[in-house]
């Protein structure tokens, strides 16, 4: 993973896809203790970052007037 | 022959020269009517004919069967449709329709009259209509418009929906509450086109238009409109609308008229709903799922960090122990539990040693009791010792007269001797 993004700047999907992964990682048995912490917080993190997304949603509509683009 | 005599039997089938040139009888009513019935029936255009014309007096019986008359400026036909094929009519009937029946004509012979029974009834002008949707429909087809190789698959999470449509029909209103309930993490940007008329087909390329100029653009398309008649959604059958869909550069979701309304645009589109609400739900999925799955992935890492620390914990455990195995101190315990065994077994060893010397003491303790000469002293006998102090132990060594010592357990005596008698073993 190179210089991981802030959560609070991806897309759901983007966010779930890592955190996805994060727990693959997590599930294979040759992890060393720092990476583990390390990869346990970041994926809490897009965790919250998806749940907010989910919770705080409000649908928002725009409309196109005229030729405008 | 007598039937061809027969009065009921008719003039053609007794023969031409049967005609009478005055009528003996005239036709009963039920004759004439039963002629003219089969000259009816046996017409193949009046057994299979579509007529267009306006409705009026229309109505519907008790017993399900619709009757109606069709009309032009100059001229009416009765018509019915018996209550089956009135089930199927898939558009509301109703006084001033004009409308195309198909059917056949044939006289209801308790009236004299003949109608129009009907089979199939469409809304006037349909017929054609449909003429020309399906040569536009093999003309575009062979041009590979609809081919399903085109067709590119939605976005699972899509951020941007575009949505063409009618700004003021109820499809507007109908997919925001869906995706309202479903999916308000997208943004929905409204592309406003006419959706019938003449000028619907240009507003609707230039409303795909405007989406695709958009930076960035949105990540599927949604082009719908409410239900209506062929003529109504004719606009989404027009070839410029086709080309416009096909081009689009993002999927195309066409949700158009009722689940059983097809038109061209729905074969262009990367894929058809049945209606509008249905084209926004299929774009989209259910936040109801997300938060599910979002559930899911949180206790699957929970658990994966649990099992590793859980590991981590079992390990730490093992080496703990393993290093007490080694450690120095363990060493020196050990040690110390060596030597605490090897001195009691010393001390043990050193114990059954003096035991086993006491032993063989005693043993030869009394071996040398058993031998002492004063025990045989103690047990009565006497033992005699010459003048020089030795012990006398055989009779040759004595003679008559010799003094002797005599010494018995408790004490000694003199003695002399009187006599001697060898018998025994010498020495």
């Amino acid at each position: 993973m190179s210089a991981p993004i802030d959560p609070q700047d991806l897309a759901y999907e983007e966010a779930a896809l890592e955190l996805e992964n994060i727990i693959t990682a997590l599930e294979a048995p040759q992890v060393s203790l720092e990476d583990t912490l390390a990869l346990y917080e970041r994926g809490k993190a897009l965790a919250r970052r998806c749940e907010k997304l989910l919770e705080q949603a409000e649908l928002r509509v725009r409309t196109l007037d005229g030729e405008e683009a | 022959m007598n039937f061809v005599d027969s009065p009921e039997t008719p003039w053609y089938i007794r023969g031409v020269s049967q005609i009478p040139l005055f009528q003996p009888g005239a036709l009963t009513v039920s004759q004439v009517n039963r002629y003219v019935q089969d000259l009816l029936a046996a017409d193949p255009l009046l057994q299979d004919v579509w007529v267009q014309g306006e409705i009026s007096n229309f109505t519907r019986a008790a017993s399900g069967h619709v009757y109606l008359t069709l009309k032009d400026s100059g001229a009416a036909l009765k018509c019915v449709i018996w209550k089956t094929n009135a089930g199927r009519v898939r558009f509301t009937l109703s006084n001033g329709l004009a409308v195309e029946a198909h059917g056949y004509v044939g006289v209801y012979e308790r009236d004299g009259a003949y109608q129009l029974y009907i089979d199939a009834i469409r809304p006037a002008g349909e017929g054609r209509l449909f003429q020309e949707f399906l040569r536009l429909k093999a003309q575009l087809e062979a041009l590979g418009l609809f081919d399903e190789s085109r067709k590119r698959p939605l976005p699972s999470f899509p951020r941007r929906i575009g949505l063409v449509t009618s700004p003021t029909g109820a499809a507007l209103q109908d997919m925001l509450n869906t995706l309202r309930r479903r999916y308000p993490l997208a943004e929905v940007i409204l592309s406003p086109s006419a959706v019938q008329g003449e000028s619907a087909p240009d507003e609707l390329v230039r409303a795909l238009e405007r989406l695709w100029r958009l930076e960035p653009q949105p990540d599927v398309v949604i082009v719908a409109r409410g239900g209506g008649s062929l003529e109504d959604l004719w606009a989404f059958n027009d070839e410029r609308v086709v080309r416009a869909i096909a081009a689009s550069p993002a999927p195309v979701v066409t949700g158009v008229g009722h689940e059983t309304d097809f038109t061209l645009a729905d074969f262009a589109a990367d894929l058809r709903a049945p209606t509008p609400t249905g084209a926004a739900e299929l774009c989209t999925p259910d936040r109801a799922d997300m938060r599910a799955g979002l559930d899911s992935l949180e206790r699957r890492i929970d658990l994966a960090i649990e099992q590793q620390l859980a590991l981590r914990r079992s390990g730490l455990m093992n080496a703990r122990a393993r290093l007490e195995r080694v450690s120095p101190r363990r060493r020196l315990d050990n040690e110390r539990q060596r030597l605490d065994g090897f001195g009691k077994r010393l001390a043990q060893q050193a114990l059954t040693n003096i035991r086993l010397r006491r032993a063989a003491l005693d043993g030869l303790n009394n071996h040398l009791n058993a031998l002492n000469p004063l025990a045989v002293l103690r047990r009565g006998y006497a033992a005699v010792f010459n003048a020089q102090g030795l012990p006398v132990i055989s009779t040759q060594r004595i003679h008559p007269g010799d003094e002797v010592n005599v010494k018995m357990a408790d004490g000694q005596f003199g003695a002399q001797v009187q006599s001697v008698n060898v018998e025994g073993e010498p020495e």
